[in-house]
């Protein structure tokens, strides 16, 4: 162990410890990707696990730069991650639905069809086309 | 090689594993959202190589890069998306 922990910082074990939980998290969701049968499961797969992925490398990246200055935009990243994934996970859940390929033997609730059915019986308003 | 080089090995080691799990998920598929998906899930993952190459190099300069290619595969995910989308007029 002597050579091997020559001149490690307190910041360098930070690194060392996240940087590979981060990129086993990707590495795991992206093996659900492959692994899991419906869309909506490899959408879940896709999505979770690379953002934990993503903020833990980020954090970890961050205690090798220079100065806080300069690791500050780190977060500006993942808070974008954060904040675009819940929007990317509901538009292509719902195109998903819009095309048909959800399969509603593995849906518990559906309230979507339930709110499609109620604009359906609805009179629409003048100038809309169905 | 100290353990931090051990960790940077075994770090780019699980992430070029998770993009060949992606691109294998690229050609199967099976349907065009199943794609969007997987490219989604593959730009995040450059973007945490990135991240890890920042902390290789202790250099900053790559930072402004990812928050591009973030954006980017935001706004190209959900264009694409949205192009897939299937309205009620089309249903016919």
């Amino acid at each position: 162990m002597g050579d091997l922990t020559a001149g490690m910082t307190a910041a360098d074990w930070c690194t060392a410890v996240l940087l590979p939980l981060g990129a086993l998290f990707s590495l795991v969701g992206t093996i659900g990707v492959v692994r899991f049968p419906t869309l909506l499961g490899r959408m879940h797969a896709a999505t979770k696990p690379d953002t934990v992925g993503l903020v833990l490398l980020l954090v970890g990246a961050a205690f090798q730069l220079p100065d806080i200055g300069s690791a500050a935009p780190l977060a500006l990243v993942a808070l974008f991650q954060l904040v675009t994934v819940p929007v990317l996970a509901q538009t292509l859940g719902r195109v998903a639905y819009s095309r048909g390929e959800v399969d509603p033997d593995h849906l518990v609730v559906d309230e979507l069809a339930d709110a499609i059915a109620a604009a359906d019986d609805r009179e629409l308003p003048p100038g809309r086309t169905p | 090689m100290t353990v931090l080089d051990h960790v940077f090995v075994a770090t780019f080691t699980m992430l070029g594993a998770g993009v060949l799990c992606i691109l294998y998920g690229v050609v199967r598929g099976p349907s065009v959202l199943d794609r969007i998906v997987c490219l989604n899930a593959m730009s995040v993952l450059v973007v945490s190589a990135m991240a890890a190459e920042a902390a290789l190099r202790g250099d900053s300069a790559y930072i402004g890069l990812m928050v591009t290619v973030a954006l980017l595969g935001f706004v190209g995910t959900l264009t694409a998306a949205r192009f897939a989308e299937r309205r009620a007029h089309d249903r016919g």
